[in-house]
C-alpha cells in the first residue's frame, strides 16, 4: 500500500543524529521494499536546499566527521524511486529561489495537498 | 467517499500551523469526504467559548464534525457545556473507531 | 466485542516529555481493552519509554513518600497494558528501533520489547487495519 509521508518537522535533532531521522527511516523502509512517497511541508522545504552545509563543529577535541547532508539525502531517495513533493507556497514564503532546490522534485500548491492526500491509501504525518 | 479523521494537538496560541488541518480539512470536506477534525491536548484551548475559536466554528459550518477530546478539555477545566459553536465533547474512542474502521487518520 | 483490529502505533517521544506519549498510552489501552492486536513501533526517544531501570521516586514538595506518590511509570504502563490486551485476547507486540536503542543506552527494555528496524514498521503498517504516526516535535 502505497504511503505518502508529510514531513513538516525540520532541524530537530539532525546534528547529533547526523540525519533527519524521518528522511533516514523513510530511505530505511524503501531499502526494505517500502511503497513510498513524500511531501516535504513547512520549515522541511529548506531541507531541499543545495547549499546546506552543516560541517565543522567540534565539542571539545572530538570533531563531527559525518554532518547530515539533508539535500543529498532526500536526492538519494528520489534516485531509488521516492516521488518526492514540496509545498511550493512554503518555499516562497521563506524566500527560497527555485534554483537553488535539488533536481528531481515536484511543487504541489497547498490548495492540491487534499488532492495528494486523496490519492494515497494511507498517510502519516512526522 | 472518503473518511477522514484529522487529530489536531496543536493550539493556535502556540502554533500558527493549527491553520494547516484547518486548510486540510477544508479541502477534504470540500471534496465531498467524511471529516472530522478531533481536537486533543492544547488543541482543546480554542474550544472553550470566547477563545480564537472562529476556524472550528467555521469549519462545522462547512460540514466538518469538529470534536474536542473529553479528558483534555476536563483537564484544562474547560466546561463541556460552554464549547464554541460547532464543536462538541467526545472520548478518545472517536481515534480508535476510526483507525478500526479503516479512516485514514492523521496526527497533526 | 468488537471485531478484532490490528492497529500500529509508531510513536517517537521520551517519556516525561510531552503529552503526546500519554495520548498513546491512552489510545493503546483502548485498543488493549477491545481486545485488538497492537503494533508498537517506538522510534526515537520513544525507545525509553519501556526502559526497565526508570523507578519511582518521593515527592517533598507535596510532602509524598514513594508509596504515596505512587509516580507514573511509563514501563509499569506499558507492562499493564500488555497484561490487559491479553486478558481481552489481543497483544501488544512493542518493537523498539535497534539503532535508536543502541545510541541512548536503552538496551535494558520490560519483558515483551523487543529490538527491531525501520523494515518492521513497514511490515506492520502492511499487516494492520490501520496505522497511525505520533510524531516528535
Amino acid at each position: 500500500m502505497k504511503t505518502l509521508s508529510i514531513i513538516e518537522s525540520a532541524y530537530r535533532a539532525t546534528i547529533e543524529e547526523q540525519d533527519d531521522t524521518i528522511v533516514w527511516i523513510h530511505g530505511a523502509m524503501k531499502g526494505a521494499g517500502a511503497e513510498l512517497a513524500v511531501l516535504l511541508r513547512g520549515n522541511a522545504v529548506n531541507y531541499l536546499v543545495e547549499a546546506q552545509n552543516a560541517g565543522g563543529l567540534t565539542f571539545g577535541d572530538w570533531e563531527q566527521t559525518q554532518p547530515p547532508r539533508l539535500a543529498s539525502d532526500l536526492a538519494a531517495l528520489a534516485a531509488k524511486g521516492v516521488e518526492i513533493c514540496y509545498v511550493a507556497e512554503d518555499v516562497a514564503e521563506r524566500g527560497i529561489e527555485r534554483s537553488e532546490l535539488i533536481a528531481g522534485v515536484q511543487p504541489v500548491a497547498r490548495e492540491a495537498i487534499a488532492e495528494l492526500i486523496g490519492r494515497h491509501e494511507r498517510v502519516w504525518h512526522w | 467517499m472518503t473518511r477522514y479523521l484529522l487529530i489536531e494537538s496543536r493550539d493556535p496560541f502556540d502554533s500558527s500551523d493549527v491553520r494547516f488541518c484547518c486548510d486540510l480539512a477544508q479541502q477534504l470536506v470540500a471534496a465531498k469526504n467524511e471529516v472530522t477534525l478531533f481536537l486533543v491536548q492544547n488543541g482543546v484551548l480554542p474550544a472553550r467559548a470566547g477563545a480564537r475559536s472562529d476556524d472550528l466554528t467555521r469549519l462545522a459550518g462547512a460540514g466538518v464534525r469538529v470534536l474536542a477530546d473529553s479528558f483534555s478539555l476536563r483537564e484544562r477545566g474547560i466546561d463541556e457545556r460552554r464549547l464554541a459553536t460547532g464543536v462538541a465533547a467526545a472520548p478518545l474512542d472517536v481515534v480508535m473507531d476510526a483507525l478500526a474502521d479503516g479512516a485514514k487518520v492523521i496526527w497533526h | 466485542m468488537a471485531d478484532k483490529k490490528t492497529i500500529t502505533i509508531a510513536i517517537m517521544d521520551a517519556p516525561y516529555e510531552t503529552a503526546r506519549s500519554t495520548t498513546a498510552l491512552r489510545l493503546i489501552d483502548l485498543a488493549a481493552r477491545r481486545g485488538y492486536n497492537i503494533n508498537v513501533f517506538a522510534y526515537e526517544g520513544a525507545v525509553l519509554q519501556p526502559f526497565s531501570a526508570q523507578t519511582p521516586h518521593p515527592n517533598a514538595v507535596h510532602g509524598r513518600n514513594v508509596e504515596e506518590e505512587n509516580h507514573f511509570i511509563p514501563k509499569d504502563a506499558i507492562a499493564a497494558l500488555m497484561r490487559e490486551a491479553e486478558r481481552n485476547g489481543g497483544r501488544i507486540d512493542w518493537v523498539n528501533c535497534g539503532l535508536c536503542v543502541d545510541e541512548r543506552g536503552a538496551g535494558a527494555a520490560i519483558a515483551g520489547v523487543r529490538r527491531g528496524s525501520p523494515a518492521d514498521l513497514w511490515q506492520m503498517a502492511e499487516s494492520s487495519d490501520n496505522t497511525l504516526v505520533i510524531a516528535t516535535r
